[in-house]
Order: C-alpha cells, then structure tokens, then sequence
C-alpha cells in the first residue's frame, strides 16, 4: 500500500467492514482530539473500546476503558492509534498477539510508523497512518461538506441518510434508501 | 460507483458543476435548493452539545453554517485545490476575518501596495483602528517584501491579478520569501479566478475571492470567500494563538491538533464568523454557485474578448497607453504566461491622451458598457477610478495603484467583441 495516498475505495471498505475498533491512547479529556473521534464513531454505530493504563476499569460513554489490548474480552477488528510515531511499533506488536488478529491498524492524523506499518502488513493486516477516521468517515459519508470541506468526492447519487437524526449520513452513498428517522 | 472510487482527478470544467452538489440528502433535490433558514433542530440535547462541542459535523445556526452556503464553499475549494472554503458576506468581510484570525492588536503583515483600492483603504484605516498594521512593499521589487519582515509579522497579503493596474504579481516568489519567515501567504484571485491561476499551486497558504466578480460572474450577489489550503503549520512556532492554543470559547479544544490540514478554515468560521457575524445568505449563495457553473466559459470568453478589446485600444489616437498583460508589450506579460496561460481576465486600465476630460467623456458617451462600479459581470463595464472607486485615495496613492486623472478601467464582458469594440469607438469619438 502507498501510505502517501489511499484510494477512496480503500478507506471506505474498512470503514464499511470493521465494527469493534480498540483506541489506544483513548484520552477522557472531552476537548481531546481522541474524545472526539470515540464519541463520534459511537454515534455512527461502531463499537469502540477505550485503551488508557490510567483509566482502566471506568467507563466512557458506556464503553469500559481497558488498560492494554491484551486484556480486551472481545475480537478488535481495528486497532486505532493515538500515540506518537516511536510508541506504535510496541502497541503493532502486542495487536498482532492477539487471537484472532486485527484487520486494521490505523495511525491518527500526523502519526506515521513505516516501520510499524511494514510489520502489520506483512501479517496480513491493512495499514491507514496520518489519518483521522472521524474525518474519513465524515468526508466519504459527505457529512464533513456540511463544514465547508472539501470531501475529494463527487457523485450524481443521494447519500445515504443512516436513520435516527437529521444529520447522520452512511457510507452507502445511496445504495440503500432508508427514511430519516425522527 | 463515485468519480474518486474510480480513481479518476475530475477536470476544472467537471468541479465547476458538481463539487460540493451531491443530490440533497433528504429530498434528493438535484440543484442545490436554497436552505432559507436561520436555524436546524436537534435531534435531541446529546447532538445538540456534540454539534456546538465542535465533536459532530453538521448544521446549528446559519451565522455559522448553511447548508446552500456549504455547496459554495467545497466548490470554491475543490476548485482551488484547497482544504476547505468558508463563504461569508462580502470579499472585504473575508478580509476582516482572515485577519483577525491570524492577528492580535499591534501585530503586523506584510501587504502589496498594488492592491484594489478599497483594500488598501480598509488595511490602511479599518484595520489599523484595531491594531493590524500594514506594511506596504512594492510587487515590482521584491526585496521590499524581504526586508518588511519583523518578528511581529504575521502574514504577506498579494492579489495574484491587482485591480485595476493590471499588475500579476510572481506569487511564487512572494511564497518563497512568506515561507522563510515563516508566515503564510495571502493571495486574493478575485480577478484571476482559479481558471485562470491556482495560487495554491505556487505556494499560497490562503486564497481570498470577492465572489462578487467573476466567480458569481452575473452582478447580482455580494460574497466573499476564504479557502484553506492546508500547507500552513500552525503550531510551528506557537504564534497563532487561534490555531494553537486551547480555546476558551471551546471548553479548550486546540483546532489545528484537532481539524489538521482544514484548521484554519474552521477557525474563521468558529471563531471569526461566528463572533463577528458576517455571514453570506443561502440566496446568494445559490446564485454564485449557479454562476460557478459557467466559470471556465465564461472566463474563457472574458479573457478573449479583452485581449481583441486591448489590442484593438492599442491602434487608436486617443488612447495614450493600456494597460493589460495579454499584450505582448505590456510590462508584465512574461509573469501572465507564467501564471494566467490561458488568459489574462476582462480587467484592464486605459490611458486616454485626453486625460481627466477624456475620460469622463467617454464614460457619458458608451451605451452598451454600462457605468458602474464593479467588475466581473456578463456585461462589458466602464468607470473613472480617479472620480470614483480611488477617490479616496491620494493623488500619489491614485497614481501607484494606476488609478491616475487619464485613467479609465474596464471590465470586458462576454457579448459579441465587435459589438463592444464599436460602443468604445462611439465613446471615444462622441463629439
């Protein structure tokens, strides 16, 4: 995979596949960049677990906060990252312990792990680095258009309207027509 | 399957029309309709908080966003290759924010003085009555914008085409000397258009547009617009507080960790519109998107239609000078080749040996150009800068901004050029 660009279609088939996404370096400080993107994805149907040593055992928006990978009672089908690039090849190394393995490593906006990302890789997982999936997700959903930004994507079809609000779309990119809840 | 699914980089001509125009979400709408609304309800208090948290994308108040607003904004962006856009009420208002964004009281940019006049008239008064001072540097010399250079520098403001003089400045350069000194770089390409010239391209960190011009391209709506290019490193050296600093108005979110290569376009509009207010209104953001759609024809044929206008000017006995850069003479056609290849806009200067006299004359004597002030529109217009748009300037600031006594601008529409060449010859030769 070329990390200086992915396709659309490469980000969209992970978000469109993964449902469990493991946050490493999760903060509980409601102005952090990480809260943002954990309540956001919550809200957007994933399932998302807080990793934070400090904070294991509480829960964050009805998510219990674990203190490492290991310890999580469930299969992770994404393990993203909120740490800085010389702390991720560490974090690559215990998610490719785990039984069974990840999909997806995902390193966060300004994050890059060639190193890391080799080694995921040749495990057989999908890498995404220097990228924020809140953003990702907002951008091939149209959702981020709402601010002005530009989303790189044109279409001729109607986004799709996932339900349950006014202003929360999929990434269907209306391949399903679903009313709009309320 | 979309456009960027296949891999494919749509065409200027292709992003003129659908960038930021999916089909409406909720009705499936195909133009993009007119949200007429000043306000969006939530859909309970959790989404409430998360959208004015900044935590989700979406609409609250139409000060702050509207969604025909948004269509605009992405158009534009898309367009100049940018991060993201934010459309506000007029290209001064745009001005106002963009500065106010990167400036705090007693701070200092960097400007060319060969600006259109009612740009220097706001950075020499309404901006220094709030502390941003301006300092002038010549586009002609580019030393004089190395050597402004302070520690309280805080940005280099340039048109890529200056009204009216005609002047194309070497964007390129500008960037590389804004890059030393590590501030961004403004460029306003109301006159230019990203058809003609891609600022972003040659190092501009923030573009600026009237939409007014020839973006909206009818004269029928006011706007203004501010893209993001998403080049600038806010944090680098801690002096952009907006950007790199928890904000208190956001229970202490840092926008650029936070929003990453569109920070500064979501600080002008979190910080900046919202407090200060200008907002454009979803109407006349639906025309000038509808104008954007003809942008590359319309260009095409201003910029065509000028060159046939100037050369003609050039052979007549009343003219003394013109001043446009698609002229093999003009002072400035080597930087046009380089910047605006494909042409150089509607907007030229003329000198009439007549002066003063002359000028009104022929002012009062067109019946096709219509006398106004204002540029960018389908219709060919005329003014006398030195009695009207520049009047407030002084004679010494007139004469720098080629805005002197003999001067009269035009802005070339897109009608028939022989219909336009002989309302000119009537006016110049009425009695």
């Amino acid at each position: 995979m070329n990390h200086d660009s992915y396709p659309d279609a490469y980000i969209r088939g992970i978000l469109n596949t993964v449902k469990t996404i493991a946050m490493v370096g999760f903060s509980p400080n409601t102005a952090r960049p990480s809260y943002f993107a954990f309540k956001y994805l919550i809200e957007r149907g994933f399932k998302v677990i807080p990793i934070n040593p400090g904070h294991a055992g509480k829960e964050f928006l009805g998510q219990t906060c674990y203190a490492a990978l290991a310890d999580v009672p469930e299969p992770i089908d994404m393990v993203d990252i909120f740490r800085a690039p010389q702390f991720v090849t560490p974090i690559v190394e215990e998610a490719l312990k785990l039984t069974p393995k990840p999909q997806v490593i995902w390193m966060q906006l300004t994050i890059r792990n060639d190193e890391a990302a080799k080694l995921a890789e040749d495990a057989g997982l999908k890498v995404v680095m220097d990228r924020c999936p809140k953003i990702e997700y907002g951008r091939l959903s149209s959702e981020i258009s709402w601010m002005g930004i530009n989303s790189r994507t044109l279409s001729s079809r109607r986004a799709q309207n996932l339900g349950g609000g006014f202003q929360r779309m999929g990434l269907g990119q209306g391949k399903k027509e679903e009313p709009s809840g309320s | 399957m979309t456009m960027a699914d296949a891999e494919r980089i749509p065409g200027f001509n292709t992003l003129a029309i659908h960038a930021g125009a999916k089909p409406d979400p909720t009705t499936g709408a195909r133009a993009t309709p007119i949200y007429q609304t000043t306000s969006f309800v939530f859909d309970d208090v959790d989404h409430a908080a998360s959208l004015f948290g900044l935590q989700a994308f979406g609409n609250i108040y139409t000060r702050i966003g509207n969604p025909t607003c948004a269509v605009l904004e992405e158009r534009v962006a898309a367009l100049e290759g940018g991060t993201a856009g934010l459309a506000v009420a007029s290209g001064h208002a745009a001005q106002v924010i963009v500065m106010q964004t990167l400036l705090v009281p007693g701070d200092e940019f960097i400007a060319s003085k060969k600006l259109y006049g009612g740009s220097i008239n706001q950075f020499n008064h309404a901006f220094k009555s709030f502390g941003w001072n301006v300092v002038w540097a010549d586009p002609d010399d580019l030393s004089s914008f190395e050597t402004a250079v302070t520690p309280k520098t805080k940005a280099i403001f340039i048109e890529s085409i200056a009204n009216p003089g005609g002047v194309v400045t070497d964007i390129e350069a500008i960037g590389k000397i804004a890059r030393k000194a590590n501030v961004p770089l403004i460029v306003d390409n109301t006159l230019a258009t990203p058809y003609l010239c891609k600022p972003i391209e040659y190092g501009a960190d923030i573009v600026v547009h009237s939409l007014t011009k020839f973006l909206g391209g009818h004269g029928n709506s006011i706007g203004g617009m501010i893209v993001d290019a998403g080049t600038f490193n806010w944090s680098r050296d801690k002096k952009y507080p907006m950007l790199c600093e928890p904000r208190p108005e956001y229970s202490g979110i840092v926008l650029h960790e936070t929003f990453g290569n569109f920070a500064f376009a979501i600080a002008c509009r979190v910080l900046g519109l919202r407090d200060l207010g200008p907002a454009l209104s979803p109407f006349n953001a639906f025309l000038i998107s509808t104008g954007i759609e003809t942008l590359p024809l319309r260009m095409q044929r201003h910029s065509d239609n000028a060159l046939a206008v100037a050369t003609w000017l050039t052979q007549r006995p009343e003219v003394a000078w013109v001043s446009y850069s698609g002229l093999p003479s003009d002072k400035y056609h080597s930087l046009a080749q380089k910047y605006c290849p494909k042409g150089c806009g509607a907007v030229m200067t003329v000198g009439l040996k007549g002066g003063y006299d002359a000028g009104v004359k022929l002012v009062s004597n067109v019946k096709l150009f219509s006398h106004l002030a204002n540029i960018g529109d389908t219709r060919s217009l005329i003014i006398h800068p030195a009695s009207t748009t520049h009047k407030q300037l002084s004679d010494a600031q007139k004469v720098q901004a080629g805005a002197g006594p003999d001067v009269v601008r035009l802005s070339i529409g897109i009608e028939d050029k022989e219909d336009i060449i002989a309302d000119l010859e009537l006016g110049l030769t009425a009695k």
